[in-house]
């Protein structure tokens, strides 16, 4: 069975390696600052004692204050599993350290997550809309997004 | 007159047979040979993550159907068993079976689909892949038999399945079970020593396994470039701790490995089935839930080996009746980060295969 380390076992470990950018810890994730993360995730996956080489989920969700960056990971040789979060405050632009530098598979999920709920990732080779079209209006997953009214009607329709 | 020795950028797509669905490339050739490849994607896009949040738990079953729409039973086992870790709720033995068997079903049921249009993508047109849906088509009807749908299912619920089986499942599935073993058979003699499917597809569009792993691919793709990791055996759900099977790896990685590890998890998967069937005992199908399903604020995200690779759901609950966030996890999209280095090199007509052998679907890519 997959082991899930807890966040406060991790924390203890990267606040070793990098003094002053965890930020807070519980059992499921540990959160550290948003300009750090890939270079904390850089050194999970290059750590003989983590190996996280597998990036399994980046989401990005809104919780109206601040937007939250969650990384699922995965040791394929220790088959274990971690969490490690980040937050960005503020609506108009948040940024967070791109990790499609350390994670190849992270590239889409950056995409995605700045398509759909408008994380930008400083440091991302290609940082364009995926699933909307260029020109799209505002980021639909964001907790403020109101649809726009039509702007024509169907001709021989309602 | 002289030729024109620029290279030459394509639209395939987004309506062309060879994509699978609505899935574009722009490629560009030098001659026939592949120069650079830029997927787009989008064309099906319907918004399942902004759907969820207006919907409650229950209905959201339904939209996970649609996601990929050729393994729809999995998709459910990955949506309720994130929501069962919501509330910690323990599902009863049968219903726990059934969804192993309904699932394993599913399996063969999605690497039919893919090996019968990855060899349609080889020019083997027709006969394999109408081969593969003659066996498909049994399959669909056994799901019939189980909830009434054979596509758009919604089997599975927040703590069990949607019924039990009824009893003429049982024989039919039995009758199935005796014949599907020689219709793989045939499909390996027909294919696997093909001389043109090995001219083909031995050493083309090799993967390695550290480039799977870093570019977060995961499934029979992963499998084939010679890396054990199934979430069944790794992390296993419902009842897969229960059984015995092998986890099928190859060592190659190109577009023959990834054919011939779907055709062997095929045969594992009726594995699982046979013993399944073999354990089983009558009893409750489905836990107690409210009827208005209502988890505490938390979050939850299990990851589970649909036949695609690794599905799941982070789903976000704040409390009420609908999640706060749900983070859909598809093995499709995240499988198409390697396309470009795929096909450069190689030319138009094996690059449509390696798009082939990829095996994803447009549903769970654009979601």
């Amino acid at each position: 069975m997959t082991t899930a380390v807890l966040g406060t076992d991790l924390a203890g470990a990267l606040r070793q390696r990098f003094p002053d950018v965890v930020i807070d810890a519980d059992d499921i994730a540990v959160w550290v600052t948003p300009e750090s993360v890939s270079d904390v995730c850089a050194y999970l996956k290059a750590d003989p004692d983590h190996q996280y080489d597998l990036l399994n989920l980046l989401s990005a969700v809104d919780y109206v204050e601040y937007f939250e960056v969650v990384y699922h990971m995965t040791s394929i040789s220790r088959n274990a599993s971690a969490v490690v979060k980040t937050r960005s405050y503020g609506r108009n632009e948040p940024t967070v350290a791109s990790v499609s530098g350390v994670w190849r598979g992270a590239h889409l999920h950056e995409r995605e997550a700045y398509d759909l709920m408008g994380v930008s990732f400083f440091g991302h080779p290609d940082l364009r809309r995926i699933l909307l079209w260029e020109g799209f209006e505002g980021h639909p997953l964001r907790r403020d997004y109101l649809e726009p009214p039509l702007p024509y009607k169907w001709p021989h329709g309602g | 007159m002289s030729l024109n020795m620029q290279p030459v950028t394509v639209n395939i797509g987004p309506h062309h047979p060879s994509t699978h669905g609505v899935f574009r490339m722009k490629v560009t050739f030098d001659g026939e040979n592949i120069v650079d490849v830029e997927p787009v994607i989008g064309y099906l896009h319907r918004g399942t993550e902004k759907l969820a949040e207006e919907r409650n738990y229950t209905q959201i079953i339904t939209l996970t159907d649609r996601l990929d729409y050729v393994a729809s039973m999995t998709n459910n086992q990955a949506y309720v068993l994130s929501c069962e870790k919501l509330v910690g709720l323990d599902v009863p033995d049968r219903g726990m079976y059934l969804r192993v068997i309904a699932a394993e079903l599913q399996r063969v049921a999605s690497h039919l689909i893919g090996i019968g249009f990855f060899l349609q993508d080889l020019g083997a047109f027709g006969t394999p892949l109408m081969y593969c849906f003659r066996e498909r088509e049994r399959i669909l009807d056994l799901f019939e038999m189980l909830c009434g749908a054979r596509i758009t299912v919604s089997y599975m619920r927040i703590g069990g399945v949607f019924q039990d089986a009824p009893v003429d499942f049982w024989p039919a599935l039995r009758r199935f079970m005796g014949d599907i073993p020689s219709y793989i058979d045939e499909l390996d003699a027909l294919i696997s020593t093909n001389e043109i499917v090995l001219a083909r597809t031995k050493g083309v569009s090799p993967l390695t396994g550290e480039q799977c792993i870093n570019a977060s691919i995961t499934g029979p793709i992963l499998r084939a470039s010679g890396v054990e990791w199934d979430l069944r055996k790794s992390a296993p759900y419902d009842v897969y701790d229960r059984v015995a099977f092998d986890v099928v790896t190859l060592p190659d990685g190109d577009n023959y490995a990834r054919y011939a590890v779907r055709l062997a998890e095929m045969r594992q998967s009726l594995r699982i089935i046979e013993q399944c069937v073999a354990q089983i005992e009558p009893g409750p199908v489905r836990a107690t839930t409210n009827m208005l399903f209502r988890p505490p604020a938390g979050e939850a995200y299990v990851p589970i080996e649909a036949p695609k690779g690794e599905l799941g759901f982070y789903i976000v609950s704040d409390g009420t009746v609908s999640p706060f966030r749900c983070k859909i996890r598809g093995p499709s999209f995240v499988n198409l980060t390697l396309l470009k280095e795929m096909m450069v090199g190689y030319k138009l007509a094996d690059g449509i295969v390696s798009l082939g052998s990829l095996d994803f679907n447009v549903g769970e890519v654009d979601r």
